[in-house]
């Protein structure tokens, strides 16, 4: 298989980064020998095999219902990039 | 006492508890150090002044009775600290000051340590040389213009150059293991679940684990007895039996079972790597432990399987670096111009690389064929590693298929750079713990490592596996201090 | 457009279409704090003060589950009548917004926490059943605005991480008036279950509504589209119809319909495109690797189905059963948990010797018609249940009469009175001593002899004439029957 340019924008237009051509180019190339690499796993048969996500042979904790964190505004907006004492600030949403 | 940063971290625990040294002067003492080891850019982020005042305040007032009194101590970056810059080396947090403390330096800080500064790593622990810092590369204190490894580079190239003890690193794929291969230092990457992963900023959340580094077994032992601990706040923390590992720590490994598998001999290994095992298998046979040829049959599929289920889910925790709530952002005329932006500048390379494989292996179409197809692969080597253990105590690798190679030696090549990992990555995806510990060096005198991979929360038993075998090997670091002038 | 039959249909030239929806509700669940983090869930507090650390997806942030929103869903499950899933998996939804600070939303795909159920609808020609897909467990986004400033949108992470049940039905539905039945229901069992509480203006309860047309009788589905975010019953509707007709013109002109987001503008009363948002949508759904598996034991399934309330389909039940109230009146009064709940202590209060039907009669007329008026739900009702079951006993005791009561009613609506001392204080107990509506009768008689005359030979008109003016004579206090009974013996 073959990564081509057009999937490159695709998928930079999905994780919201932006390439120029040069960078397109310079990713598919990159990717293709990467992917060239991944393909090994074709050789295994995996059809009967329970996929794993995660290796903690444990279930899920439950916490109890309680409000615990108080109202923080000033350390959550502190660190944001345009400074508002009450919100996040970005510019204009176009629907 | 010039000598002091060439202390173990056991002896300086020993000579403040003794009362022979403060915490001054060892706080004192690894600064200078680090003052004069500029060059070896192992540093983000200084805290000095901060920290002598807390040696200070420490000695006022000693708590003898606590793991690391008045210990200074250098950490990864990639640990978020209250109020000190946490950069995960890349430029899109480069102004970041958490408000927060990591479960993991809360539990080092509790236990007496002082934080003397951030460690220089990959950026976002994507990297295998320390290469892909937004701050710069960092040297491996070998040897100039080597590579520490990555991506836990800056923490290894400080506790082999001496500029903290002992330090905390992150190893999702080898990030521990493999930079203590390359500076002749000792790196545990505990069980997954071992340590919390709160306030972690995080690169694969199914194998990121934070470990110890250190210049010996024994002081890796004692950091891993203050670092793990079950957490309410990360879901996949696990509440299991915690050992005091320092000192339950034993060189008694008689009649242990020792696995060696025929799947690590892999193609274009240097013989170097090859003799260095069999010195180590006859160290562990020496200490009167069996070794046992084992088959983990699924090992060469590991790396594949590693770069379709960390970019998947690094594609996705790093989405939260958009621009909206901390850290860089570049203008934009609108939101998703500003996103795109943002992140086009704000992440290096690499991180973008992994974060276009990441969607890639995740976007529909695609989905079935790559990750889903790589969570089925990971269930068969860690049904390996099951059958393996049903037969051996732990098993014995070499750490790395190489030493530490010149910067930017493989920079231009991913797959080459990627395929370091191929001895630590199985060990990741199937969740267990490994230890690299320094058994000798190549002909060029760098410093080479063997792992030692154990079953699921048996740490203890890696450690004393390793313990024993650091007494036979009597491993001496050559380390000339050529970069301080 | 017709509704024979009560049956809903678009009609063009000699084509008639059926309408199908389906809705995805979602439900905000009622707890404390958030589904991943322990801040705040309150509705109205000040922007950015009920966000942690983890609502704003900070470095290093994990999220843990609140347990009672875990069982929440199961219970609103169990109201359902859905399987619940012993083991269900949280993913993650990727895709950037202003609002959505992890970049990703954690959901539940593919193994929902609740499954298929389903839920019967009261209609007017009626039951309909319909059936319920799936019920599952997600974070609520934040909130961007638009409109403080010209240049920028500003963002409030309060609901941000709140838990929320997503309910989605199966195709069932075929008019507005079965969406609304069916909202109504769901609000109204998970109001019973208190596990939400439906407060539409709140934005507890919102939908996204599937809608496609077909031609009456055909078997297949047409294209639907989805109109995002409606949060009233009244929009729903108005959305649907216009969404509804759009479709068949559509049709009619032998044009195709797109799959796609459509957004209801309640301004224009219109449906719209939204295909800004999804020029890239592609969720990239999978499991979140910072959570595990969400398991529960049938114990833990058991506790909860013990501590089910009757809900309102069985309370109807018991009401006709027990009570013998009709179907109509039943449905009336379980629709909503606080109706039944006013009714029920109205019942207790009665004590052994009560009269249902006039009770039910009160509530349903002169409560609900002050209620109305007044603008107020049952819980703030100004008169208590146990003064309007005292007022009905009032009345069947013989104590004073349905025309009085009226009277007492108006006087019982300030401050909640006690009617026996009103009708103490103001003397408006009936007259039932027979002795003295006899004399008042012979003065009557007395005084209208002619008239009496008149009603012997015939002209019985008349009685009524004669009970008005005892009635009078009483000051409207006389019992109406006594007063009956002893003019009968009389004239």
């Amino acid at each position: 298989m073959s990564i081509d340019l057009k999937t490159i924008k695709h998928i930079s237009k999905l994780s919201r980064i932006s390439v120029d051509e040069k960078k397109a180019e310079k990713l598919a190339g990159d990717l293709n020998s990467i992917f060239e690499f991944i393909e090994k796993l074709n050789e295994l048969k995996t059809d009967n095999v329970e996929p794993l996500t995660s290796v903690a042979e444990t279930t899920l904790k439950l916490r109890p219902d309680k409000v615990k964190s108080n109202n923080i505004r000033e350390q959550i907006v502190k660190n944001s990039p345009q400074d508002n004492e009450d919100y996040f600030v970005v510019p204009k949403v176009i629907e | 006492m010039s000598d002091i940063t060439k202390q173990s971290l056991t002896k300086l625990v020993e000579n403040i508890k003794n009362k022979k040294l403060s915490s001054a002067d060892v706080t004192k003492a690894f600064i200078e150090r680090s003052e004069k080891s500029k060059e070896l850019n192992s540093y983000i982020t200084e805290d000095f002044a901060l920290a002598l005042d807390k040696a200070k305040k420490f000695d006022q007032k000693p708590n003898l009775d606590l793991k690391l009194p008045g210990i200074p101590m250098a950490v990864k970056d990639l640990f978020c600290t209250k109020d000190i810059k946490t950069t995960a080396g890349s430029k899109i947090l480069n102004n970041f000051v958490p408000t927060y403390e990591s479960t993991v330096t809360e539990n080092i800080w509790k236990e007496g340590a002082i934080l003397l500064g951030k460690l220089n790593c990959d950026e976002f622990a994507m990297g295998s040389s320390n290469e892909t810092s937004f701050f710069g590369n960092v040297q491996n204190p070998i040897d100039k213009d080597l590579v520490p490894g990555g991506s836990s580079g800056g923490s290894a190239s400080a506790v082999a150059g001496q500029l903290t003890p002992i330090t905390i690193g992150t190893d999702t794929g080898g990030s521990i293991r493999q930079p203590a291969s390359f500076t002749g230092t000792v790196g545990l990457k505990p069980t997954y679940g071992s340590c919390s992963r709160y306030g972690i900023v995080a690169f694969a959340s199914s194998l990121d684990q934070a470990g110890p580094m250190a210049q010996n077994v024994k002081d890796c032992a004692l950091l891993q007895e203050v670092i793990s601990t079950y957490d309410p706040k990360d879901s996949t923390s696990i509440d299991f039996k915690r050992n005091q590992y320092s000192k339950e720590l034993n060189n008694n490994i008689k009649g242990k079972k020792i696995g060696i598998p025929k799947e690590y001999r892999v193609d274009g290994m240097p013989k170097e790597i090859e003799d260095l095992w069999q010195k180590g298998i006859q160290y562990v046979k020496d200490c009167g432990a069996e070794t046992i040829d084992i088959s983990l049959p699924h090992t060469s599929y590991a790396l594949p399987t590693y770069y379709i289920v960390a970019p998947a889910e690094a594609s996705s925790n790093l989405a939260r670096y958009d621009g909206v709530k901390y850290g860089f952002r570049a203008n934009g005329e609108n939101l998703i111009d500003m996103y795109e932006k943002t992140r086009s500048e704000g992440f290096g390379a690499e991180v973008q690389r992994r974060i276009m494989i990441g969607t890639y292996v995740l976007s529909s179409g695609y989905y079935d064929a790559y990750y889903l197809k790589a969570q089925r692969v990971r269930k068969l080597i860690k049904n390996d590693f099951d059958e393996a253990y049903k037969k051996v105590d732990a098993i014995l690798t070499p750490s790395t298929p190489s030493s530490a190679f010149k910067i930017g030696e493989k920079t231009n090549d991913p797959v080459s750079m990627y395929l370091n990992d191929i001895f630590t990555v199985p060990v990741n995806l199937a969740g267990l713990p490994g230890i690299s510990i320094p058994a000798g060096h190549d002909s060029k005198g760098y410093p080479l490592g063997l792992q030692i991979i154990g079953k699921a929360f048996d740490e203890q038993n890696i450690l004393n596996i390793a313990y024993a075998m650091e007494e036979k090997i009597d491993f001496k670091n050559k380390i000339t201090d050529w970069w301080i002038k | 457009m017709s509704k024979k039959n009560s049956e809903y249909l678009i009609n063009r030239k000699d084509n008639q279409y059926e309408v199908v929806i389906g809705l995805e509700v979602h439900a905000q669940v009622l707890s404390e704090s958030k589904l991943f983090s322990a801040s705040a869930t309150k509705f109205g507090a000040e922007p950015n003060t009920q966000v942690s650390l983890v609502d704003a997806a900070f470095p290093g942030m994990l999220p843990v589950i609140n347990e009672f929103c875990v069982k929440q869903a199961i219970k609103t499950g169990i109201g359902l009548n859905a399987k619940i899933n012993k083991r269900s998996v949280f993913d993650r939804k990727n895709y950037f917004y202003a609002d959505l600070p992890q970049g990703y939303q954690i959901s539940q795909f593919k193994d929902p926490i609740v499954g298929e159920g389903k839920v019967i609808l009261d209609m007017p020609n009626g039951q309909k059943e319909v059936g319920i897909e799936r019920l599952h467990l997600e974070q609520d986004a934040g909130k961007s605005i638009h409109d403080l400033d010209p240049q920028n949108t500003f963002v409030d992470l309060n609901r941000s991480g709140v838990a929320l049940m997503e309910i989605v039905s199966k195709p069932d539905l075929r008019s507005p008036d079965e969406v609304s039945a069916y909202i109504k229901k769901l609000r109204s069992i998970m109001r019973y279950l208190g596990t939400c509480d439906g407060n539409m203006q709140e934005g507890s309860l919102r939908a996204d509504v599937n809608v496609s047309v077909r031609a009456k009788g055909s078997k297949e589905f047409g294209t639907r589209c989805e109109i995002k975010n409606v949060n009233s019953i009244k929009f729903m509707q108005m959305a649907i119809e216009y969404e509804a007709n759009r479709q068949v013109d559509l049709i009619e002109e032998g044009k195709s319909i797109d799959q796609e987001t459509r957004l209801f503008d309640t301004k224009k009363n219109e449906t719209r495109s939204m295909r800004s948002k999804e020029d890239a949508h592609d969720y990239r759904y999978f499991p979140d690797p910072d959570l595990l598996p969400l398991e529960v034991s049938d114990e833990f399934i058991n506790e909860l189905k013990n501590d089910i309330p009757e809900l309102p389909d069985d309370k109807k039940k018991r009401f006709i059963d027990e009570f013998k109230l009709s179907p109509y009146e039943a449905t009336i009064l379980v629709s909503d948990i606080d109706t039944a709940k006013y009714f029920e202590e109205v019942v207790a209060k009665m004590g052994k010797n009560k009269d249902m039907k006039l009770a039910v009669n009160w509530i349903i007329g002169e409560l609900f018609a002050v209620l109305n008026n007044k603008n107020l739900e049952i819980s703030q009702s100004p008169v208590s249940a146990k003064n309007l079951a005292i007022l009905v006993n009032l009345i069947k005791n013989g104590t004073i009469s349905g025309k009085i009561a009226k009277t007492v009613f108006e006087l019982m609506l300030d401050g909640d009175k006690d009617p026996q001392k009103i009708v103490e204080e103001k003397g408006l107990k009936q007259q039932s001593d027979p002795k003295a509506i006899e004399a008042l009768i012979d003065k009557i008689i007395n005084d209208n002899r002619e008239k009496a005359i008149e009603y012997k030979q015939g002209k019985e008109k008349l009685f009524g004439f004669f009970v008005g003016q005892a009635m009078k004579a009483s000051g409207g206090k006389a019992n109406p029957q006594l007063i009956n009974e002893i003019l009968k013996k009389k004239l």
